[in-house]
């Protein structure tokens, strides 16, 4: 073996060495709450670092699936995920190509508006908010939800989009046109085809948001059947605050989607995150 | 980058118009216009709606000491609610809650973020798996996380004091981390911390991706170890991403809310409150929304000059 095949191998090690210790680290608390939720009540307080249940059962799954409604919670989430993040592509599109492609009076202060809204927290403006709802009968219903996890994810998503559709050539718009294509044909079968890797990180991104989305729901929701997964699990925490097994199990419920999600999409997150740069 | 891009188009659009167009010509273009409109409006009248006009609000809200019940009359104080603010502890204490919180998490993150990212920067076997590792924790809800963070620092028997009582032997006995200001906001800052460090990793491995090769040749040459091509040729190369991470850590560690209020809830007595946590607790619990308005418009007020200083502060270093 040469020195320098030796110094490698040597460089290979410290690094396997480290990554593992860190990815050992950050993933031991899923193992934790994974483990958990397949102990019994009165194992849950035994010897807290054994990742291994001495005697695994699956009733947490079956108390949080079958009690409290947590399919019905689970549905409302779904829906709500989904619609949010169909209107959010749609409305977020449609901008994005407007201001990278067509020409009308006011489109400097509309985009400069949108660039300003991605400097103010959603949280700033939950007061406001809560009274516009309000005002709108909004409050208490999963209708209401969608309206606003829409609108705060617009400035984001429009900019990101605006960016992407400036790295097509503008040529392929000027050949549509002069085949006589109006707008519409060239932002359906040409802008949007072209996109696709954004416009998937724009999905992946919005269904995460609004699938996760804790403080709006929290603030206008009250009856127990319009509930998100989010509010649900941190309330089941609140009644049942010795059954961390419970807890667990639904939460593992709850984050499944997230992960598929994520591992069949994941080399779409690199590409949303060093576009926009905007922490997800 | 994007943003530049945008504007530089923008800024080129208005010469088309100069030239005197015919009649169909100016037909054309007013379709054009309204077909802009089509595209534009809905989406922008709904980021209005829900975005501008709660955003001007906001101010406006913290100006009154506000009644919610209909009908009620809500007179305008002016700056009391600022003035009554600046002189509450708690909310002083809730500043000063968070600007630890910040100071802690933000290096943090920054350091293992980046040591992560330089260790994956290389053709390594199972780079994609570690990658996708280390990002588990930034996609998984808040919700989720401070609920099993709590567990975990649960006082009794949780994780935690199993590893600093009998793994560690760094402390005597069971610390019952929620009973006091600063073992609670510790516990804070570790789940920040832990939910953070992905984030930073893939930002920097995508900088430190775009470092052409070229410039460590040149660089491993001229006779440069490990450490000072570091120092001197990724470091200098990953500078913008730098400063966009260094800005957005702290304005989402000023803002720090979900984990605080599920872990602690701002207790004991209100010693662990953030300005988030505590503006919630004005606006939703004793629904005094004028002083809830008046804690978010400083909050935000406060982050922006702070990222402002920051980004002066980068740009004028990068020019000397």
């Amino acid at each position: 073996m040469t020195t320098s095949q030796r110094r490698r191998r040597i460089d290979y090690a410290i690094r396997y060495l480290i990554l593992g210790t860190a990815a050992a680290v950050l993933v031991y608390p899923f193992l934790y709450m994974l483990s958990t939720s397949f102990k019994t009540r009165s194992l849950v307080l035994g010897a807290p670092l054994d990742l291994i249940p001495s005697n695994p059962t699956l009733d947490n799954y079956a108390q949080a699936l079958g009690a409290n409604n947590f399919g019905r919670y689970f549905v409302n989430s779904a829906m709500v995920a989904v619609v949010s993040t169909a209107l959010i592509v749609a409305l977020s599109s449609m901008m994005a190509y407007a201001f990278s492609r067509l020409t009308f009076p006011g489109k400097r202060v509309l985009f400069t508006a949108i660039v300003v809204g991605l400097a103010i927290p959603t949280m700033m403006l939950i007061i406001p908010q809560f009274l516009l709802a309000r005002d709108l009968h909004l409050l208490n219903s999963l209708q209401g939800l969608v309206p606003f996890y829409v609108g705060t994810a617009l400035g984001f998503n429009t900019f990101l989009l605006a960016g992407f559709f400036e790295t097509i050539p503008r040529e392929l718009d000027e050949a549509m046109i002069v085949d006589g294509a109006g707008p519409w044909r060239r932002y359906w079968s040409l802008a949007l085809p072209l996109a696709r890797p954004a416009l998937a990180t724009t999905v992946i991104f919005a269904f995460l948001g609004t699938w996760d989305e804790f403080a709006w729901a929290l603030t206008v929701l009250n009856d127990t059947d319009v509930r998100t997964l989010p509010i649900a699990i941190s309330l089941f925490q609140g009644q049942h605050s010795t059954s961390w097994g419970l807890v667990f199990a639904a939460s593992m419920i709850a984050i499944v989607p997230v992960l598929i999600v994520y591992i069949v999409f994941q080399r779409f997150f690199v590409a949303g995150l060093t576009t926009g740069a905007v922490k997800g | 980058m994007v943003s530049t891009q945008l504007t530089a188009q923008l800024s080129a659009e208005p010469t088309t118009i100069s030239r005197r167009p015919s009649a169909a010509g100016r037909r054309r273009r007013r379709r054009g216009v309204f077909a802009a409109y089509a595209f534009v409006l809905p989406g922008f009248a709904l980021y209005a709606l829900v975005m501008l006009y709660p955003a001007v609000q906001t101010l406006l809200l913290s100006m009154r000491d506000w009644h919610i019940a209909p009908g009620a009359v809500s007179p305008w104080v002016g700056i009391a609610n600022y003035t009554k603010a600046f002189g509450d502890p708690i909310f002083l204490n809730s500043l000063l809650n968070s600007a630890v919180y910040t100071a802690v998490t933000v290096p943090l993150q920054i350091v293992i973020g980046l040591g992560l990212a330089v260790l994956l920067d290389s053709k390594l076997p199972g780079r994609t798996a570690f990658r996708v590792l280390f990002y588990l924790p930034v996609v998984t809800s808040w919700v989720v996380v401070s609920l099993l963070f709590q567990y975990m620092f649960s006082s009794g028997d949780g994780a935690a004091n199993a590893v600093v009582v009998d793994l560690l032997h760094v402390v005597p006995n069971n610390v019952a981390w929620f009973q006091g200001r600063w073992t609670a906001i510790a516990a804070i800052c570790i789940l920040g911390t832990w939910k953070g460090i992905g984030w930073s990793m893939l930002i920097f491995l995508a900088a430190l991706t775009g470092v052409p090769k070229e410039l460590h040749e040149a660089a491993a040459i001229d006779g440069a170890g490990a450490f000072k091509r570091f120092q001197h040729v990724s470091l200098p190369s990953i500078r913008p991403a730098m400063t966009v991470v260094v800005i957005l850590l702290v304005i989402g560690g000023f803002n720090v809310f979900i984990s605080v209020f599920l872990m602690t809830g701002g207790g004991p007595d209100n010693q662990t409150q953030v300005p988030l946590t505590y503006m919630y607790d004005q606006a939703f619990k004793y629904y005094k929304f004028g002083y809830g308005s008046a804690i978010s418009f400083s909050l935000t007020a406060l982050v922006l000059v702070i990222s402002g200083i920051q980004y002066w502060w980068t740009r004028r270093s990068t020019r000397m």
